[in-house]
Formats: structure tokens, sequence, C-alpha cells
């Protein structure tokens, strides 16, 4: 049985994305079998970060409603030989997901691997929704600012009312935070909220904090994820997030300045 | 051939009652100026689409009756529906608009606020689906809870968009976010910060008290009457307080100093 690992943050523009996509890598790399699934139906992305877009032949919706099997429509990562990529369809939009076909395709892809990272699209509506529905682990990707905070702590409220797990009344969802595009000199000047007082909303468990980095962008544009990018402190950072998350201790790293002096103007009117 | 043995017939009782109880918004009007009831409806729903959205309703014109204010029912009746309202009864209506009101099927005065509700549960509401008191112009038909109904615990923190509703006390030990609701017919606890609303005495009960442990929150209410965080002092913000009502005036007083 695969693990489900949802990749979600209700906000748009956090880096869900990038995340997917380091941690399927990182995962693989560590020899697990994985997919990385891009539910992001009508804006699909997901493929060009992998650098896989030039050989997508057919997408999740396909799979969906049986115009392709599933080894047809999954695409073997080009650096690593464990990690698969199943695309969006450009052409749909998310009315083309269904709860029934989601379940289907999770089910089978369940039995041959071991991690099934699935990038949810922003918003908190179907495609968001269905994202999570079958997750056993949720990534809650964050930016230091409150709107984002916000948002996850909605997604937060989702995803311990609206899953499979929670409809069932089975052990719910393990809930991790992650903070990205963290720039400590900003979070000392008080432009952007420190670790402190995102954790003071959202008090979940931490898995790791990205740094803003320009490799990010560079790693998109060249197709491969940060997370192979050794040099860079945001492919480091997500590193020490699989490792983490597979249970190796690990400190935190580029968390300097974590007590923004937003902490003493939080909870007062704006 | 089947070997079925034989069937015992299926022989239910024709019907039952039931006794249930629900919330209804109450729509209580005081101008008849039809335009301006329709903007600020609007402007409610526009807040709170899923509340309103087939919401039964019940509308009262009493205070209109007693100034001599002369109300179109048909006319209120045509845009509630075309709002997506669906009115189900009218209360405090003269002859006429009684006449109306039944020739467009709708309960005259049969719903009142002391609508008997005997069995009553402790209910914990799912977010998201059920109705919610929303200010004062929505009132419950619900009677007030008998003696000693259920206190209902809440152990996992209240995310934005959760609601909670206890027919009894509420005593909350995680925090409450902003963006979440928590309602009670009788007091509410929060051993934690709340962020979020917190209405007690939703059905009418003016004894019931918010107890927090660090007051952040964006709207506190009790049996209807409601402050704002904008409301509150500012040297009661982040502090234990307790809140009550007293003489129709809310109070809201740290509870070190009490
Ligand atoms: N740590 C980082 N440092 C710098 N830029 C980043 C970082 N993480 C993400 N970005 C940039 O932020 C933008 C949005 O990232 P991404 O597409 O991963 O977000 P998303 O949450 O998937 O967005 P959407 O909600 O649209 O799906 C991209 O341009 C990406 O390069
Ligand atoms: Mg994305």
């Amino acid at each position: 049985m695969a693990r489900i690992i949802v990749v979600t943050s209700g906000k748009g523009g956090v880096g869900k994305t990038t995340t997917s996509a380091a941690i399927a890598m990182g995962l693989a790399k560590k020899g697990h079998k994985t997919a990385v699934i891009d539910f992001d139906v009508g804006l699909r992305n997901l493929d060009l970060i992998m650098g896989c877009e030039r050989r997508v032949v057919y997408d999740f919706v396909n799979v969906i409603n049986g115009e392709a099997s599933l080894s047809q429509a999954l695409i073997r990562d080009k650096n690593c030989n464990l990690l698969y990529i199943l695309p969006a369809s450009q052409t749909r939009d998310k009315d083309a997901l269904s709860l029934e076909g989601v379940g289907r395709v999770l089910d089978e892809l369940s039995k041959d691997f071991k991690y099934i990272v699935c990038d949810s699209p922003a918003g908190i509506e179907k495609g968001a929704n269905l994202a999570l529905y079958f997750a056993d682990d949720a990534f809650v990707v964050t930016n230091p600012e409150i709107s984002s905070v916000r948002d996850s702590d909605r997604m937060l409220g989702i995803l311990s009312s609206k899953s499979r797990r929670a409809e069932n009344g089975e052990e719910p969802i393990k809930e991790y935070l992650l903070l990205t595009r963290y720039e400590p000199s900003r979070v000392k000047s008080g432009e952007m909220l420190g670790l402190d007082d995102v954790q003071e909303i959202l008090s979940l468990h931490l898995l790791g904090i990205i740094p803003e980095s320009k490799t990010v962008l560079t790693a998109s544009n060249a197709g491969s994820p940060v997370i192979l990018n050794d040099k860079s402190e945001a492919g480091q950072a997500y590193a020490d997030v699989v490792a983490r998350y597979l249970g190796e201790k690990r400190p935190h790293r580029f968390i300097d300045g974590k007590k923004g002096f937003f902490s003493k103007l939080f909870g007062r009117k704006s | 051939m089947s070997t079925d043995p034989q069937r015992k017939p299926y022989t239910p009782p024709v019907l039952e009652f039931k006794s249930s109880t629900f919330f209804v918004p109450v729509l209580i009007l005081y101008n008849n100026d039809l335009p301006a009831i329709e903007q600020v409806l609007q402007e409610k729903i526009r807040q709170a689409p899923d509340f309103f959205k087939n919401s039964p309703l019940v509308f009262d014109v009493q205070a209109l009756n007693k100034h001599n204010y002369d109300l179109d029912i048909v006319a209120l009746i045509d845009f509630l529906r075309k709002l997506g309202l669906f009115p189900i009864g009218i209360r405090g209506g003269n002859e006429q608009q009684n006449k109306q009101a039944r020739e467009l099927f709708l309960t005259i005065d049969a719903i009142r606020d002391s609508a008997s509700a005997e069995t009553r549960k402790p209910v914990i509401d799912e977010p998201a689906h059920k109705p919610e008191p929303v200010e004062q112009t929505v009132e419950s038909v619900a009677a007030p809870a008998p003696a000693s109904p259920a206190t209902t615990l809440i152990t996992y923190p209240i995310r934005s968009g959760q609601r909670i509703y206890a027919a009894g006390d509420l005593v909350v030990l995680s925090q409450v976010s902003a963006g979440a609701e928590i309602m009670a017919e009788g007091n509410i606890h929060v051993y934690n910060t709340l962020r979020g609303r917190a209405l007690a005495g939703v059905q009418g009960n003016k004894d019931a008290r918010i107890f927090c442990f660090d007051l952040q929150a964006e709207l506190i209410s009790i049996a209807g009457d409601y402050k704002t965080s904008e409301d509150f002092d500012e040297d009661l913000r982040k502090k234990p307080v307790q809140i009550y009502l007293q003489d129709r005036a809310l109070f809201i007083k740290d509870i070190a100093k009490t």
C-alpha cells in the first residue's frame, strides 16, 4: 500500500508545485518508488517543472475516462527511474475529475508505488478537495505572510473534516508545515512573519523551512527539480524535508531571525 | 427455482411522527420599503451565501403592523424566492396579509419562539453545513435548552471555516482560529486562544457566559447581543476574560480583576 501525500495550501502561488516536484524526486532518490500527480487540471505545470512536458501523450483525465491505461500515461522521470509523473490535462477543466475516478487511479497506483504525491491546485474548491480526499499525509505549504497563513488554517479545517479519513472516522490525516520562500532578513526587518508568528496560528509539526532562493526559478526553467541542486539552499532544505519525513532527525536550518516583531502586533485588527 | 425460506412480509407502520428541532431564520421587518429590504438582504446573502441558499424563512411583520405600515407581502414573497430563500410562514400579519399568505401556502403564526422541543440531544454540527444565527436578524424557533444538557468537549483546533454547535455548554481546549465559529445554547469556555467568533446563549439564554483564556476574538455574542473586535477595550486584548450580559449590555471583564 502506498502512502498518499497531498501538497496543499489554499492560497495560490505559494510553492506547491515546486514542493511536489522536489519531494517526489527526493523520495525516489532515497530508493522509494514514487508517483507525482498533477491535480491542477487546465493549468498543468508540474510537467514543466519536472522537465517532461515534451513527452506528455496521455494525462490524468484520459486515465480516469478509460481512454488510456495508467502505464500509458505515466511518464518515467529522466533523472531517476523510480519516479513517475502523471500529468494534468491542459485542455479540460476541473470537472473532468470525479471522486470515483480519482479513487480508482489512486487504488491502482497504490499497488505498485510506495509514495504518491498529489500536487493540489490552489483554492478550496473541487480540484483541491479531490487532491486531499484520499490523503494519508498533508504537506501544508505556507508563505510567511498573513493571508497565506489564514488560507492554510482554512485548509487544515477542510483536511480534518472533508477527507476520506475524516468521513470514515479513521485516524486523521497527518498534517505537516512547510514554510516556504522564507527570508530571514525580511523577518528581522518586520516585513515578513517569523516562524513563531506562523506557528502561533497554525501550531503544526514543522517539516522544514525553505528559504527564498533564485535557484528555484532557475531549476524550474531548466525542468530539473531544485532538490537535485545540492549547492542551492532551497535544494538542501528540501532534502532535509524528505529526510525528516522519512524519520531522520535533522536540525532546522535557514531560520535566522525566527522571531519577527509581528509577534507583538499579532491579533490586532489591521 | 428459488428456495427462499418464507419471507416475512415487510410491514412497517404507515407513518410516524418525530419531534425534531430545526433552525429557521426569522426575518423581522421594521420597514416596509421593499427596495431597501431587498438591498439589505442581498448584502446579507452575499456575506453568507451558504447559510441563506435554499434556507426556509419565516418573516415577521408584527412591528410593521403595530405602526400601521402596510407591506405588500405578495411582492415580498416573490423577491424572497428570487433571492433563493424559501418563505414558509408569516408572523404578526394582518387579516389581508394572512389571507394572501394562505393563498401562497404559507403558515400563519404557526411557528413560535416557544415551540416545544422535548427530547433534545447535544449536537456537534459538522462545519459548513448547518445554519447559524446571523447577527440579530436571525432568531431561532427552537426552545431554550432543558435544565441539564450535556457539555460538549472539543480537544482539537477549530480552524478557519469550521463551525461548532453545542446544545448545552461548550468547552474547547484548543485554539479557535480566526474565521472559525463556535456556538452554544449554554456557556462557552475556551481554555486557549479565541480568535474566531463565539456565540453563547444562541437560543436566547441571557445568563450564558463566555470565558476565554486569551481574547483575540473577531466577534462575541450572548443571546444575540454582540460586539466585534473593534469594540473591545485595547487592554482586554489577549487577556483571560469573561463576557456576560447585564441589563442588555455586554460586559467583557478581565478574569483576574473580577
Ligand atoms: N523557495 C522559493 N524561492 C523562490 N521562488 C520560489 C520558491 N518557491 C516557489 N517559488 C516561485 O514561486 C512561484 C510559484 O511557485 P509554484 O508554482 O510552485 O506555486 P504553486 O503553489 O504550485 O502555485 P499554484 O497555486 O498556481 O499552483 C514560482 O515562480 C516559483 O518559482
Ligand atoms: Mg501549482
